[in-house]
């Protein structure tokens, strides 16, 4: 008899008011295995999450573990299991070091009721290094970088003696080459008999590091496949349960090169150091590059958000002063910003109030706003952006990723953009939403403006972009066209190599 | 604007209770001379309660109306301007102390609790020093008449103060809740930074709340110098920043910023101000006034925040 898989679940449902979050689920984790889970938002993936973790109880099926039926009344339950949680959101405090943070809620203490702090250290360097991280103990976690401090909570998770580490998103914020380390690290873990639940809606790392992908959907097994059948398009059928027939919409515009010309953009991440391109009308311009290359940074400084003092910048042939925010937005130049929550959107306000932010004046009389007008507007947007929202008075908070992001997107379309800066415009969007954003890229493209897309997803980059600037160190390393672009040239450039495909960013 | 149906029934219930235990309450005296706080009281409380929409505080208020009041019966009896000079005066001033609280704040990200927080000492010392600590009356108006009647006047039989709380009160309505500056009040409270990357000059719209608060704090500041009838530099206006505090909070702006009304502000105002004269007609010791209020606003926020939590998990369910 073969022995009991580490984890399973049996026919789990949750139901919430109105909603069957979980119907009849079952998932095997065999010791050692990595399964990645896939489902759109609202699949039920977190809530099958929060089960295990012990926040949720199921109202029916059962939960084993090593062959025995387990109850998870609470985080405390899971963790006694060995099961272990690695959110998006890193649950680290920054203020205190490596050790404090492994150890943190059971320090180990003397006869005074004081932390045995050398016993903390030098428990913990071991798991360090099997993580293979070179940290001293001592470094506090702000000193970290995000990738670093993920090394961190798996750390912790390991000197818990977990057996199943589930990581959600873990490469959201990661740059290309940490998380190329991470999915290597996944890999040694199960080869050392950590189980590694691993939830992404990158499919390209699933492709690459599962053993074997379980696919949920409207709240049921939607299917499985073993690691070598996890193709791109049969997990995009799974997850939406239907053809999506072209996720990527090839260009149909008439490019005008040259309609965009940005001269010397500098910021204060790399200080003299300066960015220069052209970009034409009707193209989507990609921005790759490690995290910290700075792409974000001469994002802001094009729109006024950073200073940039040296910074010039041609629109249709005719330079543009832009010192604030307000100056970019006048000339038609928007940002729909990295961090959503932070500062695409004011998320405790309504539909309504975010779109009609930035164009608020413009229909408005003697300072007071004409409010048939802004609902309309606000309508207008939400119609044509299909954001599933129940009134355009509803927070916005309350609203999915990917509808957030439309939200973020209707708030610029309201008024005509003439330059469109994305930065990660997909990132913790699932499947469905993102091949909708594409699309909306697409025509606002085809429409006659141009597109700059950062984007830290190797494949969004390479099969969105018509070209691709890659930056490297608050520069950029090179310009790829549509034929030369693919992974391998992207890296090279990232890393700040020279190769025969890069094109220069500008002609003078 | 269920917070203010809440903080209104219960108004209404405490008068009515009070009325009904002593029915003085409802005398014209009674009447007139709530009407009368609770126009002194809420115009400042208006000024305040814009500074905590957008998520800050100002302290300084009560030393304010110390300070603006001195000056003004300076002015008026000792350096012997004409009275719309000296009112002018005090205005500017007020209005130049909330520039400096906004310039301080929004230029060199000081936190605002504590540059109005040395705002309260600084301008108390001020006002203590110019009086040198004496106690300065307007003594029989000679020449300032006008001013005086129309600072504590009646308006067919309404007092002055109460007024022009309607006519302030109209006006910050329509800027807070129907003006493009309003609703920029609100979002850089929720989010300064999302609200500067929608292309609003977030600095600029929280220094004027300072600005704004300064000039409401003036007015009150020579209404309540007339109030008084004279001003005595170390008592006078005391704690009155914290009452226009509790006024708002009570009247549903929340400290964290992005939450409040103009009618919610009145109410709060107008609850704090019948809590005092209930104390006093009820026959409870005066010296429990404090407590009584405490108790009342401690009660009220706590349990919007019991109704709020609950509404909250409502609205997520039916989200999920």
């Amino acid at each position: 008899m073969p022995a009991a898989p580490l984890l399973e679940v049996r026919g789990i449902s949750k139901r919430f008011p109105g909603v069957i979050a979980l119907d009849n689920v079952s998932l095997t984790i065999g010791q050692g295995e990595v399964v990645a889970l896939c489902g759109e938002n609202g699949a039920g993936k977190s809530t099958l999450m929060k089960i295990l973790g012990g926040v949720h109880q199921p109202d029916s099926g059962e939960i084993l573990i090593d062959g025995q039926p387990v109850k998870l009344a609470g985080v405390n339950d899971s963790m006694k299991h060995g099961i272990a949680f690695i959110h998006q959101e890193l649950n680290v405090l920054g203020n205190l070091d490596v050790a404090a943070n492994v150890f943190l809620g059971r320090e180990p203490r003397n006869a005074l009721g004081l932390i045995r702090t050398k016993k903390i250290h030098a428990d913990t360097v071991p798991f360090l290094k099997r993580l293979g991280l070179d940290v001293s103990t001592r470094t506090r976690l702000d000193d970290l970088s995000i990738a670093h401090q993920q090394m961190v909570e798996i750390a912790k998770a390991l000197s818990l003696n977990s057996r199943l580490i589930i990581m959600d998103e873990p490469t959201s914020s990661l740059t290309l080459s940490e998380t190329k380390r991470l999915l290597e690290l996944v890999c040694e873990l199960s080869g050392q008999g950590v189980s590694i639940v691993y939830i992404s809606h990158r499919l390209g790392e699933i492709e690459e590091c599962a053993d074997r992908v379980v696919v949920l959907r409207d709240g049921k097994n939607a299917g499985e496949l073993s690691g070598g059948d996890a193709t791109h398009d049969r997990l995009v059928n799974l997850m939406v349960g239907r053809e999506i027939k072209s996720f990527y919409v090839q260009s149909h515009a008439q490019k005008t090169p040259g309609f965009l010309k940005v001269r010397n953009a500098s910021s204060w991440l790399h200080p003299g150091k300066a960015v220069s391109f052209d970009a034409a009308r009707g193209e989507i311009l990609g921005f790759a590059g490690l995290v910290g290359a700075g792409r974000s940074e001469i994002a802001k400084a094009i729109c006024g958000l950073h200073a940039s003092p040296q910074k010039e910048v041609f629109l249709d042939g005719r330079k543009l002063a832009i010192a604030t925010p307000r100056d970019a937005i006048d000339s038609g130049i928007y940002l729909a910003p990295e961090n959503r929550r932070t500062e695409g959107l004011v998320v405790e306000m309504s539909v309504r109030e975010n779109v009609s932010l930035p164009s608020l004046k413009n229909f408005s009389r003697f300072g007071l706003i004409n409010r048939r007008h802004e609902r309309q507007i606000a309508a207008e947007q939400v119609r044509s952006l299909q954001v599933k929202t129940p009134t355009t008075e509803t927070r916005v908070l309350n609203l999915s990723g990917g509808n957030q992001q439309k939200v973020v997107l209707g708030k610029w379309l309201a008024m005509t953009p003439r330059v469109m800066i994305l930065d990660e415009p997909t990132r913790g969007i699932d499947v469905g939403a993102k091949s909708e954003i594409y699309r909306l890229m697409r025509e606002l493209a085809d429409g006659g403006a141009v597109i700059l897309m950062i984007s830290s997803d190797m494949e969004e980059v390479l099969n969105v972009s018509d070209r691709i600037a890659v930056m490297h160190e608050g520069e950029i390393s090179g310009v790829l066209e549509r034929a030369d672009c693919n992974e391998e040239n992207v890296m090279q450039l990232a890393v700040g190599k020279k190769i025969s495909a890069a094109r220069p960013a500008f002609n003078n | 604007m269920k917070k203010e149906i809440g903080i209104f029934t219960l108004l209404v219930v405490l008068c009515a209770v009070t009325g009904f235990e002593n029915p003085r309450f409802f005398s014209q005296a009674n009447l007139v001379n709530i009407a009368n706080l609770i126009g002194l009281y809420g115009i400042f409380s208006i000024g305040l309660g814009l500074v905590i929409i957008t998520g800050g505080i100002d302290l300084s208020v009560g030393s304010m109306i110390a300070l603006g009041g001195m000056l003004l019966v300076l002015a008026l009896t000792e350096w012997h301007w004409p009275w719309p000079v000296a009112a002018a005066f005090t205005l500017i001033v007020t209005m130049s102390l909330g520039l400096a609280h906004g310039f301080l704040i929004t230029r060199f990200k000081m936190q605002p609790f504590i540059v109005t927080l040395c705002g309260l000492l600084l301008y108390r010392g001020i006002a203590r020093f110019i009086a040198n600590d004496t106690t300065k009356g307007f003594g029989d108006a000679a020449g300032f008449k006008t001013l005086q009647a129309l600072a504590s006047g009646k308006m067919l039989g309404v007092p002055m103060p109460f007024v022009f709380l309607v006519i302030i009160a109209i006006i910050m309505w329509i800027v807070l809740h129907r003006s493009t500056y309003g609703r920029y009040l609100f979002a850089v409270g929720r989010n300064e930074e999302a609200t500067r990357f929608s292309g609003i000059n977030t600095r600029w719209i929280v220094a004027s709340t300072y600005v704004l608060a300064g000039l409401l704090t003036g007015i009150s500041a020579i209404l309540f110098a007339f109030y008084t009838n004279s001003v005595s530099p170390s008592n006078h206006g005391n704690f009155y920043e914290l009452y226009g505090i509790a006024a708002a909070v009570l009247g549903g702006c929340s400290l964290r910023g992005g939450e409040g009304s103009i009618i919610g502000i009145l109410i709060g105002t107008a609850l704090l101000l019948v809590l005092q004269n209930l104390v006093n007609l009820l026959g409870i010791p005066s010296s429990l006034n404090f407590a009584v209020m405490g108790a009342v606003v401690l009660l009220g926020v706590l349990a919007d925040q019991i109704f709020q939590a609950r509404s909250a998990k409502k609205t997520v369910r039916v989200s999920k």
